[in-house]
């Protein structure tokens, strides 16, 4: 059968292409991994008590401070947070409603065209964590009010101590580490299919298991210290 | 057997479709699933009505033209065309829904039939190498290293069939096109294109309506070739090395 051709809209580049989003959502998805990874790695120090976690938060502020001011590494970072969370979600929206538009007649049977378990949850667990990630930044960094009963003069680590001492906080940050656990099992594995890392079946078990492992060591490691501190273990005294 | 179908019915491109019921008696189990609409067909011929439009051509699972949804899965139960699928797959009394792909860039032009010609533009976009005819070289004087020669090989096992396509959450060809990029770019003959050619083909792809790939995985289970999901990572690495060399 002949076919015809469509004229093409625009110049064929590489960087009008849905792969080329991907390729925005896995390098901004890698620079959240690494972030929460060191982030996790910080919070745990309130199991040593209130004093390091306090010094673990004025080192992130004078980081690299003969060369840039005080803070500044911190504002740097925050910045290049802020662009990647941008690209990330402006990826994420983009594609979405790409799919949407792809198949605009549904299967009448239930069981076609299914997501697996794996990433059941990104788009939505995506727009959750973005809510929480707004709750979380006024609660801790923006506006830093404290929900619990205890003092906290200005003491970073007591505010968290005090917080997470209301179980609905706790209960807050439990789903939020749910909802970042799904989307990190899939998000890890699908940003190295991305990026050219999953080239043989061998690889792609690799990658496949070391997002199991990167979800489970965030996500635990996240609630670690909320949970300590609900159940009394961690005071702060 | 026994079987209740439940089948697709659209007149045409732009009419109205719904499914239907069909019942359908005495039916062995050694037929493959073509031959028993066949029965189903001749049957409705009989009586005057019209017959169930569907696609097939070589019936013995190389050509890709046949590709029914049945009930939820692209090409029914096992891994194989839907020709090439025999009616032991299901059992006595069973109920089958029967849809076609379902995808924007597969429009539905009778029944069961869709214009998967989208697929052919995109081939057309860069899924070839291009060489002088007339004076064909000899072969062997390109030599192929031999794990080269058999991932090419694997990929190049695509029958564009679509069933990646119908089976994928986002509607994305990436599973299609990445088996041709694999079994061109594995091969000498393929690199002069190679950097041309996943743009191209993925830029024909985006404009004819097919989704991003969020690497789901559904494809591949799909694929009645087995196409494995690292063509797919090829691909990705393609465009990668495409826009570092400034397409
Ligand atoms: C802030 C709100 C966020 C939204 C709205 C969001 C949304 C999404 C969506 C929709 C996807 C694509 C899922 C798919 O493949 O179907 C995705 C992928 C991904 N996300 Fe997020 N996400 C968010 C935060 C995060 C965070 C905090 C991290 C890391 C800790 C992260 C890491 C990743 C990674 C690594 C990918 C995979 C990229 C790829 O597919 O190549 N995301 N995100
Ligand atoms: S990759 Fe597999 S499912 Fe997709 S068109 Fe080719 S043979 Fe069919
Ligand atoms: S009719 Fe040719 S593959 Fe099924």
């Amino acid at each position: 059968m002949a076919t015809n051709t469509l004229p093409k809209a625009g110049p064929v580049t590489a960087r009008r292409t849905t792969v080329f989003m991907k390729l925005l959502m896995a390098l901004s998805g890698a620079l959240f991994v690494f972030y929460v990874l060191v982030h996790m790695y910080g919070n745990l120090k309130i199991f040593g008590g209130i004093e390091p976690f306090d010094e673990y938060a004025l080192h992130l502020r004078t980081l690299l401070t003969p060369i840039l001011p005080f803070g500044g590494f911190l504002w740097l970072f925050r910045a290049l947070l802020v662009i990647a969370l941008v690209a990330h979600a402006w990826s994420a929206f983009y594609l979405w409603s790409r799919a949407k538009g792809a198949r605009t007649t549904r299967y009448v049977a239930k069981e076609a065209a299914r997501v697996t378990l794996r990433s059941k949850t990104m788009r939505w667990g995506g727009v959750a964590l973005l809510a929480f990630l707004v709750w979380h930044l006024l609660q801790f960094s923006i506006l830093k009010f404290n929900v619990g009963s205890g003092a906290v003069n200005g003491s970073e680590g007591r505010l968290v101590i005090s917080s997470f001492q209301v179980w609905w906080v706790v209960l807050i940050y439990f789903i939020a580490m749910v909802a970042l656990g799904m989307h990190l099992w899939h998000g890890v594995w699908s940003a190295s299919q991305t990026l050219g890392w999953a080239v043989s079946p061998r690889a792609r078990a690799r990658a496949q298991a070391t997002a199991t492992v990167v979800a489970l060591v965030v996500s635990v490691g996240f609630m670690l210290p909320p949970l300590a501190i609900l159940f009394g273990i961690v005071k702060g005294n | 057997m026994n079987l209740t179908l439940k089948i697709w019915r659209q007149t045409g491109p732009s009419a109205k479709g719904a499914m239907h019921t069909y019942p359908v008696t005495d039916i062995s189990e050694d037929m493959s699933f073509l031959e028993m609409l066949d029965v189903l067909n001749e049957q409705l011929n009989a009586r005057g009505d019209e017959p169930i439009a569907f696609d097939s051509d070589c019936r013995e699972g190389i050509c890709g033209a046949c590709g029914l949804m049945i009930s939820g899965r692209a090409h029914g139960p096992e891994v194989t065309t839907t020709c090439q699928l025999h009616m032991r797959s299901f059992s006595d009394g069973e109920e089958i829904t029967i849809e076609p792909w379902r995808a924007d860039a597969f429009p539905v032009i009778k029944d069961l039939v869709v214009d998967r010609s989208s697929f052919d533009r995109i081939i057309q976009a860069g899924g070839f190498i291009s060489a002088n005819t007339g004076a064909a070289p000899e072969a062997h004087s390109v030599p192929v290293p031999k794990p080269a020669a058999d991932r090419s090989f694997m990929a190049a096992a695509c029958i564009g069939c679509g069933a990646c396509v119908a089976a994928c959450p986002n509607a994305s060809a990436m599973l299609f096109m990445g088996a041709k990029i694999t079994h061109l770019g594995e091969l000498p003959q393929g690199q002069p294109e190679r950097d041309a050619r996943v743009v191209s083909m993925v830029s024909t792809h985006d404009h004819e309506g097919f989704g991003g790939c969020t690497n789901v995985g559904a494809c591949s289970d799909a694929c009645p070739k087995e196409i494995p999901l690292d063509v797919i990572n090829q691909l990705n690495k393609d465009l990668r090395h495409a826009l570092t060399h400034g397409h």
